[in-house]
């Protein structure tokens, strides 16, 4: 109990913490993320219908206005898609796949760029050389294009498994390994800075392995610019995966992600359906704009040139 | 100068090759290229026969010599789905993704650095609020999603704009322009402004924040204390000294419009080879898929080298540093 008012003290009485209360725009955005995430998680539990379950789907309520048109009901609140869905559903459990292909790719970017930036800052050389070149080569390409082809190759090894189960692994695969880069730049500078402190000589003369000094003592301190770019990062996966899965090669139907929603609901803009596309893509903007407010947030609170 | 174009080639070739042997695997290895092109009930000899002619059995390094060959001389092979050689194909789609993406491009350096000009020399007016309120939106705004609202205005519910497709084009030559009608100009405003706003909250964003940089040092401050004119200050110290940044960005950028041409083209139904392209990766078409991956590693590195040449023309320190008398 103690320990926890110690944290609690710690947390509530620094510079972070003092410069997220003192800005309205980013208290806003880490409510609406926060609201996403927990919405996300219970999606199962909060949604008024589980839209991709047939039993519960009524062809008739098919194409349904939002609840303010004189058609619309109020169980329906946004209204419905063509097989009788509530939209709400579905964004709800869309953002619960576009969340966890984001999350996902983002954590694995964030490993093989943290591990790839400390090798080849700690190791210098050769190696180094060769991790930056491919690194630029990388980065030179859009992330949704590497994404693309990484996904058709995929496609073409093996044609029968790229379809619903194993969409969502190809997708955080190929978004995760095409946007490391910004991680391994990022972190094998602070790595060359940190390589020639004291502390890290110490750690060499006491006999620490290379792996122990750079996974124990060099990460730690390398972190922060790392969370901000996580947090850029983690808006940039969610919006290429929303990108790759509205040109058809994401998430497929079944399985829905918000950009899936938005590609289904693109068929209906001309017959006067406008909800069926604009609350999903609304649902995507904001969950964007708020994890960019957030990560833009974080890089001034984190740099010290600023306060 | 010269001396740092031959470096900047090797290095460009370099990369090209690297490039080359990724659509190659991709190519050889993804799929067998022989039950692409035959029917089921082919006999196993008949394959292997065509293996033989086809030189599928030589040695990796020769097929890929091959394989260079071939691409340097615009033969790309036939598409699995089509049915028709990829260059054919390419040329077809290629003026209509330049066209957009050119313009896209103009039209973010235009309104971009005016905007940023504005915003970085006055950034407490009300108007800058707003121009950086819009970029943050536009930066967060997808692409598709932005192109699906303009449809839904400005195509749907006004009906002022053509929604898909290029409009009447004019030929000349095998290239296919949009921009000498009516329609096809019509139809270009919506597609070229979806792709090109994104470009400009960069350009906005990058010139603000240069211009910001550079009214802080010492020789602003000493022109200001000479008594120059305010324009001569904004315009002939201030301006000429954020246009390196600018030039990269905009240079490297305009490989990335290229690519996300991909996205704006789905919405508008644009018939460029970004939808090509989609359309391949849905149906796993590798001659397509690794032709264009070639195609766009070539736009990327032609726009490096004429960004690095630039850099010298604009930039007179990097000229003094690497020429050997200069030290």
């Amino acid at each position: 109990m103690q320990r926890i008012r110690e944290i609690a003290h710690q947390v509530f009485d620094s510079d972070i913490w003092y410069s997220f209360t003192s800005s309205k725009v980013t208290m806003l955005a880490a409510v609406v993320t926060i609201m996403f995430i927990v919405s996300a998680v219970l999606a199962p539990l909060i949604a008024p219908q589980n839209p991709f379950n047939p039993g519960d789907l009524n062809l008739m309520d098919a194409f349904t206005p939002p609840v303010w048109y004189h058609a619309g009901m109020v169980h329906y609140v946004l209204g419905t898609d063509d097989q009788g869905r509530d939209i709400f559903s579905t964004i709800l459990f869309g953002s619960r796949i576009s969340l966890l292909v984001g999350v996902g790719a983002m954590l694995m970017a964030m490993v093989i760029g943290v591990a790839l930036g400390l090798l080849s800052g700690y190791a210098g050389g050769a190696l180094d050389n060769f991790i930056m070149r491919v690194a630029d080569v990388t980065l030179s390409f859009p992330a949704l294009l590497v994404a693309m082809l990484i996904d058709g190759v995929v496609r073409g090894i093996f044609p029968n498994v790229t379809q619903d189960q194993s969409a969502i692994y190809v997708l955080i695969f190929s978004i995760g390994v095409s946007s490391w880069p910004p991680f391994a730049r990022t972190v094998r500078g602070s790595t060359m800075v940190e390589r020639n402190k004291e502390y890290v000589q110490a750690a060499r003369i006491i006999g620490r392995s290379p792996a122990a000094i750079m996974g124990q003592h060099v990460l730690p301190n390398v972190m922060g610019p790392v969370l901000v770019i996580g947090t850029i990062g983690l808006a940039i996966s969610i919006l290429t995966e929303a990108s790759l899965s509205f040109l058809g090669v994401g998430m497929p139907p079944t399985t829905p992600s918000l950009g899936t929603l938005i590609r289904i609901g693109n068929d209906f803009l001309f017959s006067g359906e406008w909800w069926i596309v604009v609350f999903p893509g609304a649902a995507l903007a904001i969950l964007i704009l708020a994890v960019n407010l957030l990560g833009d947030w974080l890089r001034d609170a984190l740099n010290p040139k600023l306060r | 100068m010269l001396v740092m174009i031959i470096r900047r080639l090797v290095q460009s070739i370099v990369v090209m090759l690297t490039v080359g042997l990724i659509a190659f695997a991709m190519f050889r290895y993804v799929g067998d290229p022989i039950s692409q092109m035959v029917g089921q009930d082919t006999p196993i000899q008949v394959r292997e026969q065509m293996r033989q002619e086809l030189g599928l059995n030589d040695p990796v390094v020769v097929q890929f010599a091959r394989f260079v060959g071939n691409t340097v001389r615009g033969n790309f092979g036939i598409s699995f789905r089509i049915g028709r050689p990829v260059s054919e194909l390419i040329i077809e789609r290629l003026p209509a993704t330049l066209e957009l993406s050119l313009l896209a491009a103009l039209f973010a350096l235009v309104a971009g650095i005016p905007m940023g000009i504005y915003t970085g020399l006055r950034p407490d007016s009300w108007l800058s609020k707003v121009f950086l309120t819009i970029s943050l939106v536009g930066v967060s705004l997808p692409t598709f999603f932005i192109g699906i609202l303009l449809i839904l205005v400005f195509g749907v519910l006004l009906g002022w704009l053509p929604t898909f497709g290029r409009g009447d084009v004019v030929h000349l030559g095998v290239w296919t322009t949009g921009l000498l009608t009516a329609s096809g100009l019509k139809s270009l405003i919506m597609p070229a402004f979806t792709l090109g706003l994104f470009q400009l909250t960069l350009t906005m964003r990058l010139v603000r924040s240069e211009i910001l940089e550079v009214m802080r040092t010492d020789f602003i401050k000493f022109a200001r204390a000479r008594g120059l004119t305010p324009r001569a200050i904004n315009f002939g110290h201030a301006l000429k000294n954020t246009l390196v940044p600018v030039i990269t960005i905009t240079g490297l950028q305009l490989g990335g419009i290229i690519a996300f041409a991909i996205i704006t083209e789905t919405v508008f139904q644009w018939p460029g080879m970004g939808l090509l392209f989609v359309q391949a990766v849905q149906f796993a078409d590798i001659p397509i898929m690794s032709t264009y991956l070639v195609l766009i590693a070539f736009f990327f590195v032609v726009i490096n080298l004429i960004v690095d040449v630039l850099y010298f023309v604009v930039d007179p320190r990097l000229r003094a540093e690497s020429s050997p008398h200069g030290h």
